[in-house]
């Protein structure tokens, strides 16, 4: 009998110890998907950040390094620079890309660094328990947001894929979304064309992941697929930020 | 013949390092030690390293744990404020276990303070500067020639410990020329490093590299792991140097730049007919206590003399353990102890 769905090579086979409803899981088999597809998992190094994912070695099959919090566009660039042949790739949330990490990652961007960035934003801290972060929408309520984000204490969400845009570095970025079948299809060609990518020697990619925290948004699973479709999508508009014409 | 050339300290550090096999260099400028930089940028091209000037020093020391994790010799520099900031990664790539040179070519502090030389890092770099039960094998030169040999001995103890190594220098050795002389080859240490995070290529377990065990009963075997380590390296490779130490009265307790001036001294109070020695530590962790075995019954007192408030002081007066009296001289904020300042408080202690 023919298999027509099974756990990718690059996935270990344990229980991951996310919340129900999270997208963390859709994320991972994407990212391991794509190395089983191009057949790179053997000379895949991944580099797990400081968050909710922070043990994601165990689950990924291919050698990985756990970062300290931010710094994984940093590690990640030490490992290419040392293994230029390898492919190398960091998984990282809101709070360790967009604000402990910021001077990382737009200057591995602006190098045009040849690594690919997994970048998960649920628009809020998830391993802390729901704290506001760089991600959490106007008028948001998190832990150290109680009566919402307001502008003018908390200042404005940033959008990493449009501000990474405007450097010269990067070759292909793209915001995706994983709140249902259709765009997690979506999510996963453009996963696996950041890696087409580096594996073309072209350059910086990311996939920006628009993704759930059922738990510190207060949410069921569902309602929780139900608010990236209808209060992020707005904000955080999908699409091809870079590379729109890159051919690999 | 090993190649004879004047050379500054800082250059030394970065020639011995591509000497010692380093091809990966991740630094970013900071007085008095940018040379070292510099003469990276110039050479890696030419041996087919990489030099990358990081957006910071914590970005450097990242760079660091990256390439280390790969399995290759790679090394940073900076200055005091600089090895403030990569006492993050210094924590980190501790706890993961990951063999790396990091160089310091001290500068006044505390904070900016200022570009002259000092010894004030001593506690940051002995004791642990950033978080954690954990050391790093501290090795302190004191010429251009010791620049050079510790530098390489640095590469070889981090691969052979699988830890951190510093060089800690100062900025009146990093900035002197002095003559070195190269050996036609390196005595390099080929360590193990079946952890590397380097591509399984479908042959073997996946690597990981991490510093992370929220079970603590993990994390406890884990550091009873690194102080066993310790342990051994404590007892194997302590390094000083005694001189004049037979006869002394007094023995001077001094590293790096501030040795070179004891030795004058001591030829100053020979003058006076006063016998004074140096023991010098070349380790400055592990802190050579065997040397203060070796001479204890020797001298009426020992005089610690340091461009600091009195940093190593502590670790001369744990050595002693309080069998001779112990006194202490020194300057801060980039201000050299002078020949006749110590005479002084040698006279001092005298009269005592």
């Amino acid at each position: 009998m023919a298999v027509v769905f099974d756990r990718p090579h690059a996935l270990v086979d344990i229980p991951m110890h996310y919340c129900p409803g999270c997208t963390h899981g859709i994320a991972h088999r994407l990212v391991a998907e794509a190395l089983d597809e191009l057949g790179i998992e053997g000379k895949t190094v991944g580099i797990s950040s400081v968050g909710c994912s922070y043990n994601n070695y165990f689950y990924f099959n291919c050698d990985m390094i756990q970062a300290p919090h931010g710094r994984a566009p940093a590690v990640a660039t030490g490992v290419k620079r040392s293994l230029p042949d390898n492919i190398v790739f960091t998984y990282q949330g809101d709070g360790d890309l967009a604000a402990i990490g910021t001077a990382e990652i737009v200057h591995a961007a602006a190098r045009g660094e040849n690594i690919t960035v997994i970048f998960i934003n649920n628009t809020i801290y998830g391993m802390t328990s729901g704290q506001m972060a760089p991600t959490t929408l106007l008028s948001q309520v998190t832990t150290t947001t109680p009566y919402g984000r307001d502008p003018k204490e908390h200042g404005f969400p940033i959008r990493v894929c449009e501000m990474l845009a405007t450097l010269s570095g990067p070759a292909y970025i793209e915001r995706v979304s994983l709140h249902d079948i259709k765009h997690i299809k979506k999510a996963k060609e453009a996963v696996k064309k950041a890696f087409k990518v580096q594996i073309a020697g072209k350059g910086f990619s990311l996939v920006e992941m628009l993704s759930t925290c059922p738990t510190n948004w207060g949410m069921t699973p569902l309602e929780a697929l139900d608010r990236i479709k209808n209060e992020m999508l707005e904000y955080y508009p999908l699409g091809v930020y870079a590379g729109k014409d890159l051919e690999v | 013949m090993g190649e004879k050339l004047l050379m500054k300290g800082n250059e030394v550090i970065a020639e011995a390092a591509i000497r010692a096999g380093c091809r990966h260099y991740f630094g970013y400028p900071i007085t008095p030690q940018t040379e070292i930089a510099h003469y990276m940028a110039k050479k890696m091209p030419k041996v087919g390293g990489v030099f990358l000037q990081a957006e910071s020093e914590v970005a450097a020391i990242n760079m660091v744990y990256g390439a280390a994790s790969a399995g290759k010799r790679v090394m940073t520099s900076s200055s005091s404020p600089g090895i403030s900031l990569k006492q993050e990664g210094i924590s980190y790539a501790s706890g993961a276990q990951l063999p790396a040179v990091v160089v310091n070519i001290m500068r006044g502090g505390p904070g900016l303070g200022g570009i002259q030389p000092s010894q004030s890092d001593y506690f940051q770099a002995t004791k642990g500067g950033g978080h954690g039960d954990y050391r790093m094998i501290v090795l302190a030169p004191s010429s251009v020639q010791e620049m050079y040999e510790l530098t390489v001995d640095a590469f070889n103890l981090a691969d052979t410990y699988r830890m951190l190594a510093m060089i800690l220098g100062d900025g009146i050795l990093g900035q002197m020329m002095e003559v070195v002389k190269f050996r036609d080859e390196e005595p390099i240490v080929q360590a193990d490093k079946s952890w590397a995070t380097n591509g399984h290529g479908m042959k073997r377990e996946h690597n990981v590299i991490t510093s992370i065990h929220l079970d603590p009963a993990v994390l406890e075997q884990w550091n009873r792991g690194l102080q066993e380590k310790y342990r051994i390296i404590s007892e194997k490779e302590q390094r000083y140097e005694l001189y004049h130490c037979d006869d002394a009265e007094i023995i001077i307790v001094a590293y790096g730049s501030v040795a070179r001036i004891v030795k004058n001294v001591i030829k100053v109070a020979e003058e006076e007919g006063i016998k004074v020695g140096l023991l010098r530590p070349i380790t400055l962790w592990p802190f050579p206590t065997k040397a203060f075995e070796q001479v204890i019954d020797k001298p009426r007192a020992f005089l610690t003399v340091e461009m600091s408030s009195g940093q190593m002081l502590e670790d001369v007066m744990l050595a002693v353990g309080g069998r001779k009296p112990v006194y202490f001289t020194g300057r801060m904020g980039g201000m050299i102890p002078q020949v006749d300042d110590i005479m002084a408080k040698i006279r001092e202690i005298r009269a005592n």
